[in-house]
Order: C-alpha cells, then structure tokens, then sequence
C-alpha cells in the first residue's frame, strides 16, 4: 500500500469512526435512539440529501462544485408533483429529467462557454429555482394521491423506506462508477490535474459535461422523493443544501482540490451532519438542557471546523508524500 | 476606473475586446436605462433613482468586501451569516435595559459593536484559512453554517421590533436628499478603489491573488493580506446587516441577509473581477449590483413575474462572464 493510499485509508476510518461514535453515543443514551422508528425516519429524511451529496461528491473530486442541486431538487419537485396524476413513473422521469436538464444546462456552461463551475452553476441555480417558481405559480404544488406516486417518498419495501432504497442503490452505482469504470478513474485524473489529463488525450469535456448531468439527475431523484415524502412539490424547498451536500462531502474526507475522495465517506458525512441533528432532537427530549433547534447549524459549523482542522494535517502529510 | 492588473499589460492592447470586458456590465446598464426610459412609465423621477439605490445598497456594500476577498482568489461565504449576527447584536444593546437607560451611549454601542464582531469573525475566517491552510470556501462555509444559528441563539429566533430613529439614521436618514446607505456604498466604493490603487496593502492584495507562492517569496505578508481582507469583507457584511435592520425596522435572523452571499458574488462576477484572482475591479461591482438590480425592477415593472426575473438573472450572469471570457482569451 503506497503512502497517500494508506492516508486515504486511515482517513476513511476516522470517517466511520466518528460515526460510530455518534451512535454508540446516542443508542447508550437515548432508549429509542435504535428504535426502529427513529432510524428508518432518519434515514428516509437524509436520503435526499445523500443523493445530492452523492452527486456533488463526484462533481468535487472532478475538481468542480455544484451549487444548484438545491434548487435543481425544489424544481423537479415541482414537475414531478405536476406529472404525479399521472401515475409513479411519470411522476420519477419527469422529476428526474427535470435534473437532467438543469445538469445539462451547468454542463453547457462549463465545458462550451468556458464559464468557471462556481459562476455556472450559481446561474444555473437561479435558472432551476426561477423555473420551478414559474411552473408552480408560486405555490406549493400537492402531489396526487390517486396514483401510487407517493410511495416514492412513504412506502417500504422489504422493510426499509423506499428513498432509502433508492438512495442506497445510487450509492452502490456511484462507487462502482468510481472505481470500476473509465468515467470514474477520468474523473479522479481530470479533478487530480486537467492539464496532464488532457495531454493524456482523455475525453476531459465529456467527462466534466457527465459529471454535472450526473448531479442533475441525483438531484432529480431528490426532488421527486421531497414531492413524495412531503406530499407536495415545493419550489421554495433546497435552500442551502448546496452547502449543506458540500459540508457533507469535506466531512466525509473528500478534498476539495479534486483528485481524491470516495462515494462511500460521503455517505458516512451525510449521516453524521443529520444525526447531530437527530442527537439534539434527542437531548432535548430528556429535558436536562433545552437547546432550541437553532444550535444544530452552530453544533454542525463547529463540527465542520473540527473536521477541517484534523484534516489539514492529512493535507500535510499528503503533500509530504 | 478600473484598476489595472499588476503589470501594465492592458495598456497596450485597448482593442474593442478588450474594452467589451472591461465595459461589458456598464454598456449594459446604460441600455438598460435607455430603454426604461422609452419603455417603462413615469421612470424618470427621483423616486424611482432612489427605490433601486436604496435597494442596491447593501448589496453594494457587501460586494466591496467580496470584490477584494475575490481578487485574492478567495471567496467569502459567511457574509450574509454575519449581517445576521450584527443585526441580531444591534437591537439587543439598544433595548436592552442599558441601552435604556443611556440612550446615547447605547445607540453609539449598537453601531460599533456588532460591527467589531462581525470583522472579528471575519479575521477569524481569514486565520482559519490561512492557519490550517483550508480551501477558502469550505474556510468560510463554518461561518455560514454556523453564523446564522448564532444569530438565532443570541434572539432565540425571535423578530426583534424597534423604533429607533437615531439608530435607523443609518438606514432611512437622508443628507443632502441622498439616503444615507447610498453615501455609505459610495465611500466604500470609493475608499477601496482608492486602497488598491494607491496604498501598499492594496498592490500586496493583488499581488496575493496573481500568484500566490510569488507573492510569498518576494516578501508580501500573504496570509496577513488574507486575513485582512476577510475581516475587510466581514466589517462590510456588519454595516450591511444594521443597514437592513433599520429599513426594516425589526431584526430576524432567520432572514436578515439570506442568500447575500449569492447576490454579492453575482455582482462581482458581473463586474468584471476575475474569479481567479489577481485583478479587482470595484467599480465594476457597483455596476454589476446595479445592472442586476435594474434588471429586476425593469422586468417588474413591466409585469414579468418575480420568478421569471430569477432566470433572467441566472441567463445575464452567464452571459457577462461568458462575454469577459471570450474578452480574455481574445
């Protein structure tokens, strides 16, 4: 195992050991922290933001950022709340191509206009927040209960939540991408340095424009499951989680130079942000102390710093390498 | 008018390129104008000057402070988290019993302290990210992130209402019939121009942002520099955010500078600074934040929606950046 490999790894332990921490934390703690009404509410809630996580983590470690999978989710919200009547497939391929489009659209921008990813898709995170807002007038749209749509976002399969599942499948689809196919080690090498990828005569355009579709789509299917969890396509939802999926994805260990990271840490990141959230809700339920919901975005900056903080000597030991 | 990049290398080829990347956000705006002029009624009367600069203001002032960090190749999320701090901090020293009791001296407080907290948190981004050597916008993401629950804690999340006319002076006093955010936004426009022209901390700060390890090496203060400018960057988001509370006159840090990052970054983008550092252009961001601005109370003001004007938006921030790139390169 050369160096940098051995970092990555012990990296992505401290990852998951962090996360076990929280949880063994919180299961010796709380009575019904395991309960399995509190986990499978948790893990339905944080499935959207793994997906755009999911997204976003490849788009960070191909060097870029993506900050309209916020939006991209509110407006295929939206779609797919207006296509629900028609039925559940529908309702995901309209919701899904929604992002599709949006990702296509940052794609353009980047890779043809030369625009750089932050400007690109801060434009185009307007373009898919203006759009959703004009198709919903406004208002939230309710999703059609006639159809079978909405179990999407509240039904089970197997046990599980069925955002779950897709979440989950989209995370065995992105590490195998990542590791096992062409379009995932181009990724790495364009995010490592684009200059000698290129020069390596690697399709760079193709693989940058993929990367942002593929962020759209993630997106996408997080917008179809807030139509269905929450009974309504909502063109206000997804602000912030653009940042929200970025703290994820630096929690989880991927470096924001591009080059290096991983699907499955991203994972761990998510989870870790929402359960923090999920350890207040429960702390305050014990009635020692009453933290008001407004710590949770101070208890998870600092946790990011913390993270930062730990990380900036891996960097070191990186560079050293 | 613009600031000229460190070497003197856009003098000799002034060619319409050129000049369309440099002038690209103000030949829009004067389009913009005419056209409102022809177009939209009753345009022309003080009124309407002074809704948009009103407006604009905050925006204004805040991107001065992103310009600068921009032109470092940084870039500062946390803007609109402090502007949530500091008008969470003002109404709580001006109502609070001492403020009661010493009106005076409480309304002094309530202009100086949030706006010495608000650059302080900003020194503490600039030596977070030049401490731990952290990437500028995750540096600045814990200060998003964590700034604006800050704010809620510090009011519980409560609407904090006031009537407070000294206070408010800074947001609806006038002078000389100019509101007085709009002199403000111009003394800042101006006195950062000025800086990076004509002081030493100016030129390090592009030098800083052209090349970083050069800078370093021939002996700039780099992350002094840095940090500097994001406490700049953080004072501008403190008088920003007492600016909005006084318009409003109530203070909610739920929603006192949501989304100001976004705005301030458009407008810098707009005007014409390059987001890969070394090149400042202030002015250019004053124009940008109004070309956008205009834009918006154009569309309105024939009865386009509000959403249709966010797609507009998002299609003229593109398209600047695009026209200054194609200047670039050409």
């Amino acid at each position: 195992m050369s160096a940098p490999k051995a970092v990555a790894w012990v990296a992505q332990q401290r990852v998951l050991i962090a996360l076990v921490a929280l949880i063994a934390f919180g299961a010796l703690r709380y009575d019904h922290f395991l309960g399995a009404f509190n986990v499978l509410s948790v893990l339905r809630y944080n499935s959207m933001f793994a997906l755009t996580s999911l997204g976003m983590a490849f788009v960070i470690m191909n060097a870029g950022i993506d900050l309209s999978v916020g939006t991209t989710a509110a407006c295929a919200s939206v779609v797919a709340a207006l296509l629900s009547p028609y039925g559940l497939l529908p309702g995901l391929v309209g919701g899904v191509g929604a992002g599709f489009v949006v990702g296509v659209v940052n794609a353009f921008m980047i890779t043809r206009m030369r625009i750089l990813p932050f400007v690109a898709t801060l434009a185009g995170m307007l373009m898919a927040s203006g759009t959703g807002l004009l198709l919903a007038h406004n208002q939230s749209i309710s999703v059609s209960y006639d159809t079978d749509f909405t179990w999407l976002g509240q039904g089970d399969f197997l046990g599980f939540p069925v955002p779950a599942w897709i979440a989950g499948l989209a995370y065995v689809y992105g590490s195998l991408v990542l590791n096992y196919t062409a379009f995932g080690r181009y990724i790495l090498a364009i995010g490592g340095n684009e200059d000698a990828a290129r020069l390596m005569g690697l399709p760079v355009d193709t693989v940058i424009f993929w990367a942002y579709v593929q962020s759209g789509v993630c997106a996408g299917f997080a917008g179809v499951i807030l139509a269905a969890q929450f009974g309504a396509g909502q063109p206000a939802e997804g602000v912030g989680w653009e940042l929200f999926s970025i703290a994820a994805v630096v929690v989880g260990g991927t470096l924001l130079t591009g080059g290096m990271g991983s699907v499955v840490t991203t994972l761990f990141g998510v989870l870790l942000l929402g359960l923090i959230f999920n350890v207040l809700n429960f702390e305050n339920g014990l009635g020692w102390i009453s933290l008001s919901a407004f710590w949770q975005s101070v208890v998870r900056g600092v946790f990011l710093m913390v993270v930062v903080m730990a990380g900036s000597g891996r960097r070191r030991a990186l560079a050293a390498a | 008018m613009v600031d000229a990049p460190i070497a003197a290398r856009g003098r000799r080829n002034l060619g319409v390129a050129v000049f369309f990347r440099r002038y690209a956000a103000l030949a829009g705006l004067v389009v913009l104008l005419a056209f409102n002029f022809a177009v939209t009624p009753n345009f022309a009367s003080l009124q309407t000057l002074n809704v948009n600069l009103t407006q604009v203001a905050e925006i204004v002032i805040v991107s001065v402070g992103m310009t600068l960090v921009i032109s470092t190749g940084g870039i500062d999320l946390s803007v609109g988290s402090l502007m949530a701090i500091a008008g969470a901090l003002a109404p709580l020293i001006f109502l609070s019993p001492f403020g009661a009791a010493f009106p005076i001296l409480g309304d002094a407080l309530a202009f100086v302290v949030p706006v010495v907290v608000a650059t302080l948190l900003g020194l503490f981004n600039g030596w977070f990210i030049t401490r731990f050597q952290v990437q500028p916008i995750v540096g600045t993401l814990v200060m998003f992130i964590a700034g604006r629950g800050i704010g809620q804690v510090l009011t519980n999340g409560n609407l904090q209402v006031f009537h407070n006319p000294v206070f408010q002076f800074i947001g609806l006093g006038r002078i000389f019939g100019a509101p007085f955010q709009v002199i403000i936004m111009l003394i800042a426009v101006g006195l950062a121009a000025w800086m990076l022209r004509r002081t030493l901390f100016g030129r390090h700060v592009l030098a800083v942002g052209g090349n970083e390890r050069a800078a370093r090496l021939s002996g700039v203060p780099v992350d002094r520099v840095k940090q500097f400018v994001y406490a700049i960057s953080g004072l501008c988001a403190g008088v920003a955010g007492l600016v909005v509370i006084s318009i409003n006159s109530s203070s909610d840090a739920n929603l006192v500078g949501l989304g100001m990052e976004l705005d301030a970054i458009a407008a810098v983008a707009v005007g014409g600074t390059p987001f890969t550092g070394g090149q400042a252009n202030v002015i250019g961001s004053m124009v940008g934040a109004l070309l956008i601005q205009l834009l918006r109370y154009t569309l309105l003001a024939n009865g386009v929606p509000d959403a249709a004007a966010l797609v507009v938006k998002g299609v003229i921030i593109a398209g600047a950046v695009w026209s200054q790139q194609r200047g670039r390169t050409a």
